[in-house]
């Protein structure tokens, strides 16, 4: 029965959302009160309406209801319970259950909390989202339903694939949606801003806070997933520029540069349109990478089902959601009211340069992932896109924007002077130099990728700690004022300082982890040894070991560094009964310097193994600087500045004006 | 006690079971090589390891033959091996390769009229994109620093000369609170 | 229509572009993991394999010449090898085609085991336990299948189990044409 609840509140959450997409948005064009009105209880509506939807299909897993289709094919009772809660969204039809629910969530925060907001951008915004809903769960429900039955009823489920049978990727999707689906808010904003012909700094401080939230999950997301990839693959690779990879960093991108160039709006009121199609652009990526996991136009590792119905249906979303929005803004972005002048040289041109190298990067790369589709599409032939040209041509692109973001903050908005931030970041230049030099020497191939990446993660590093100290007057007045101005910094500073902070730090962990990779591939014995750089690794054994639903063969590894015991590894095989399939778990020691990490292969004889050795250098610093990263997000959330419920004081006898 | 004591062999054999009905041959036979055979010198392996990062590994998404497990990997490894100890280019290697699975097993895609767009096109995005931003940044700046300023015309030109003329004595507007 | 406005219209027009391409690649005879073949039109490379019975004849390039071809990529370890081949001894029996038989990467135990339980529709069998032959012929995995001409020109080439649809779709209009 709970499955067929379920089933009725999708069906009401969907007659809701039409009644979302059309009242408000009529009553905000014609000033009818009720209907605006309409919006806030409707967005609370939609989201219990879903959210029990969504509490269905987990109970449904829960209980290993195997009658229903989703339970069936993607669990099993002997599963561990976080994974068969898991397994609600592991799969198309519950992942976007998921999507629907978080674009609910979403509408009822904005309902919630948007006390301050005009009512009818409030209204056209909610119904912007509502007309979301409606796409997605019509496309639930008459495509890819989660609450098909299955008749007769198996007497037992076919188990979630086992790679995803782990804690970082049962995470890793609802922190991507998050990311994903708030970019539909900041999509609903903009869309409604634009239909009402307004774009302020009111509207920018209103919308930051959705952007932000949508960047630091999807940064968190983003992490997550190339931290599952580095431990479960086996090989410590965490990124290949597969397509629906790509499909999750060009909306991380686009964000970017809209949490960059919205504060332009919000303090000089500039670059509106500019920011208004990034806003519209950023969801459209977001539906691009629906599109590409679910349709099967493009095959991945990541994507879902084969379904080219499914894919023409999802095709037709984004061109609606997409096409509408930008022939909107073709028509109304043009009568914008352009806004605050600034010289060339100063920290707006500053940030507009910084969405330029973004949005190249952008383009880069949505030509590489689809190129190969244009080519097999137009001549039949077929391309492969890989790293090396990534490498070669993102990575360039890339290196400008570095430089100058440390350049940027220390330009005045208006008018800045380049020869006094340049003075100032003397230092950090000289030391970036001087790093890169000692990497270079110390380099045995003659690369020159590795001391480039290690001079920008040092520049970047000195550039972002020099301007806290300008803002601080660390050595130029006294330590109780440097006390009390660090301490009155607003949030949002100090966000940028440690986003900016995680960046660099990330980028000199991925220099290391790409340029000075070793690895031993053995086949040993017990008791053989094999040595790496200052590590011995012994070979003491294998032990057989029972798993809830896998057995596994555990090794163990003894490993002295410089003659003193260091740790021990284990990594496993393990073999899952019901899939037949078997994974390998890495072994991690992780270091500030780097990471060991071992892996059990295939027998390679009677009484051997085949044993396989990395060091990955420098690994850890990429999740801490993503982590940092993620940080700087949600301290700048946290900013007072940002809630939108906080009203705006004015004391009495000052002239009220926008 | 004997329960226990069978019941760690019988696991073993459990797992060896399992282990040899996976889908690979068993390795140990020496002619059936899924096994590396890494070049004893260490500059011509490094060059190999580089030019394997650039191979694609076919039955696998967006993997390189260098970080890949499967067999036709650790096979195409063992033949870009051979074939650099031999003395051929890297080059040469890659046609070999392209020769027998097409344009698709380069991750790197050889610059050709089919691909011209997509090695040409990121860069010409960039110029765009930074012309476009320079000339929006110009615009901008010349309006701001009032270079481009329209001339006033004789009316007007008198009236600021009046205006200047009579300094303070025009009191401006004050803004009544109400009015917007 | 002013260069300003045809700007703001760009994000439009390449959305058009984008989504003319995503429909066309939606077409539901567009497979996107089927594997180009970089032999088509060009003459089947020369190899020469050892038998699996060892008193038979070798299985070598001399003996494709002058009919049509069917060369049938298998193994023992390899599910659906074992599912397309009674499809095998259709296309022998239907178009009087001589299949030819590789076995990849196979011990000989178990391919001679194999052959035993499921027949063989192979006019010759070769071992190609190194995997050589297969990576001269592009193949990434097993089953693959090849249609060469009288001339020993690769036609057609399959990376995927046989199958009853696909042999009346795509091999026989293919054999018919090849025959005359």
């Amino acid at each position: 029965m709970i499955a067929e609840f379920g089933q009725y509140a999708l069906i009401l959450a969907f007659t809701l959302s039409l009644a979302q997409s059309v009242l408000p948005m009529i009553g905000a064009q014609r000033g009818i009160r009720p209907w605006m009105a309409f919006a806030r209880p409707g967005a609370f509506a939609q989201l219990g309406f879903v959210g029990f939807a969504f509490l269905a299909l987990v109970a449904c897993f829960v209980r290993s209801d195997f009658s229903v289709a989703a339970v069936y094919h993607y669990s099993h009772s002997q599963q561990p319970l976080i994974y068969k809660i898991a397994a609600t969204w592991g799969n198309h039809e519950g992942s976007l259950l998921l999507w629907v629910l978080i674009l609910a969530v979403f509408g009822a925060l904005v309902a919630l909390f948007g006390e301050n907001l005009p009512p009818r951008l409030k209204a056209r915004a909610l119904s912007v989202q509502g007309m979301i809903s409606f796409a997605f769960l019509a496309f639930m429900l008459f495509t890819s339903n989660p609450f098909d039955r299955l008749s007769p009823v198996p007497f037992e489920g076919e188990e979630l694939n086992p790679l995803l049978q782990d804690p970082g990727l049962a995470l890793h999707p609802p922190m991507l949606y998050l990311g994903y689906v708030g970019f539909s808010m900041t999509f609903s904003f903009a869309v409604a801003a634009l239909i009402e012909g307004r774009v302020d700094s009111a509207w920018a401080r209103w919308v930051r806070p959705w952007t932000l939230l949508a960047w630091t999950t999807l940064t968190a997301g983003i992490f997550l997933g190339a931290h599952w990839a580095y431990y479960e693959l086996g090989w410590g690779g965490w990124w290949t520029w597969d397509p629906v990879e790509n499909a999750s960093f060009m909306p991380w991108l686009i964000g970017t540069a809209l949490l960059h160039c919205q504060t332009v709006v919000e303090k000089r009121d500039a670059l509106k349109a500019w920011t208004i199609l990034l806003a519209i652009i950023a969801f459209g990526f977001s539906l691009l990478g629906t599109f590409l996991v679910r349709s099967g136009v493009i095959t991945s590792v990541h994507a879902f089902a084969q379904d080219p119905a499914r894919g023409l249906f999802i095709l037709v979303i984004l061109a609606a959601a997409l096409g509408g929005s930008f022939a909107l803004f073709a028509w109304r972005a043009p009568s914008l009211n352009p806004g605050g002048l600034f010289a060339p040289i100063s920290r707006e041109s500053a940030l507009v340069l910084n969405n330029l190298f973004l949005a190249a990067g952008t383009g880069a790369v949505l030509i590489g992932t689809l190129y190969p589709l244009a080519l097999s599409v137009i001549t039949g032939g077929s391309v492969s896109v890989g790293a090396p040209w990534y490498i070669a041509t993102f990575v360039p692109l890339m290196v400008p924007m570095v430089l100058l973001m440390a350049i940027g903050p220390l330009l005045g908005w208006k008018r800045g002077d380049l020869p006094g931030a340049l003075q100032r970041l003397a230092v950090a230049g000289a030391l970036a130099l001087l790093a890169a030099g000692y990497t270079f020497s110390r380099e045995t191939g003659g690369s020159v990728l590795a001391p480039l990446g290690v001079a920008l993660g040092v520049w970047l590093f000195l550039g972002t700690l020099v301007e806290w100290t300008e803002r601080v007057k660390l050595f130029r007045a006294k330590p109780r004022e440097n006390w009390n101005r660090a301490r009155h910094l607003p949030r949002a500073a100090y966000g940028m300082t440690f986003a900016h902070l995680g960046l660099a730090i990330a980028i000199v962990g991925m220099t290391g982890s790409s340029a000075w990779k070793s690895e031993s591939v053995k086949a040993m014995q017990f008791g053989d040894t094999v040595t790496m750089g200052d590590f011995t690794y012994r070979f003491d054994g294998i032990a057989a070991v029972k798993g809830v639903n896998y057995l596994a063969e555990r090794a163990t590894l003894s490993v002295t560094r410089d003659g003193k015991p260091y740790t021990v590894l284990h990594p496993e095989r393990r073999r899952y009964a019901v899939q037949a399939m078997s994974t390998s778990e890495a072994a991690i020691e992780s270091s500030g310097r780097g990471d060991i990490y071992a892996v059990i292969g295939d027998r390679a004889g009677p009484r051997s193994w085949t044993v396989r050795i990395y060091h990955q250098p420098l690994v850890p610093w990429i999740w801490l600087g993503g982590l940092l990263m993620a940080l700087g997000g949600v301290v700048s959330l946290s900013d007072r500045r940002y809630r939108v419920g906080v009203p705006n004081r004015l004391p009495i006898g000052q002239v009220t004006g926008a | 006690m004997m329960r226990q004591i069978l019941l760690v062999p019988a696991m073993l054999a459990l797992i060896l079971a399992f282990a040899t009905a996976s889908s690979h041959p068993v390795l140990a036979d020496p002619t059936i090589p899924t096994v590396d055979h890494p070049l004893a010198d260490p500059a011509l392996e490094a060059r190999a390891r580089a030019l394997m990062r650039e191979i694609r590994c076919v039955v696998c998404q967006s993997q390189s033959i260098d970080e890949s497990n499967a067999d036709i990997a650790t096979n195409l490894r063992n033949i870009v091996r051979e074939q650099l100890a031999a003395g051929k280019s890297a080059a040469t290697i890659r046609d070999y390769l392209m020769a027998r699975y097409g344009d698709f097993v380069l991750l790197k895609p050889p610059f050709k009229p089919e691909t011209a767009l997509l090695w040409i096109g990121p860069f010409a995005l960039a110029a765009i994109c930074l012309a476009a931003g320079l000339a929006a940044l110009h615009i901008n700046g010349t309006i701001a620093s009032g270079s481009t300023a329209p001339d006033l015309s004789r009316s007007e030109r008198e009236r600021l000369n009046r205006l200047l003329a009579a300094g303070c004595s025009e009191k401006p507007q004050l803004r009544q609170r109400g009015q917007s | 229509m002013s260069l300003r406005r045809l700007l703001y219209a760009l994000p439009i027009l390449l959305l058009a572009l984008f989504a003319w391409l995503a429909w066309r690649g939606l077409a539901p005879d567009r497979d996107p993991a089927a594997l180009a073949s970089a032999l088509i039109g060009k003459p089947v490379p020369q190899f020469e394999l050892p038998p699996l019975d060892p008193a038979a004849e070798k299985l070598a390039t001399k003996d494709l010449a002058g009919h049509v071809t069917v060369i049938n990529f298998f193994a023992s370890w390899c599910a659906p090898c074992k599912a397309e081949h009674p499809l095998l001894f259709q296309i022998g029996k239907d178009y009087g085609v001589a299949v030819y038989g590789i076995a990849l990467q196979d011990q000989t135990a178990d391919t001679r085991r194999y052959i035993r339980e499921m027949g063989s529709p192979y006019t010759k069998i070769g071992l190609d336990q190194n995997g050589r032959v297969a990576i001269d012929f592009g193949v990434a995995g097993v089953p693959e299948t090849f249609v060469l001409d009288r001339n020993g020109v690769v036609r057609y080439r399959l990376s995927q189990p046989l199958s009853a649809g696909l042999i009346a779709g795509e091999i026989d209009p293919l054999l018919r044409r090849l025959a005359e």
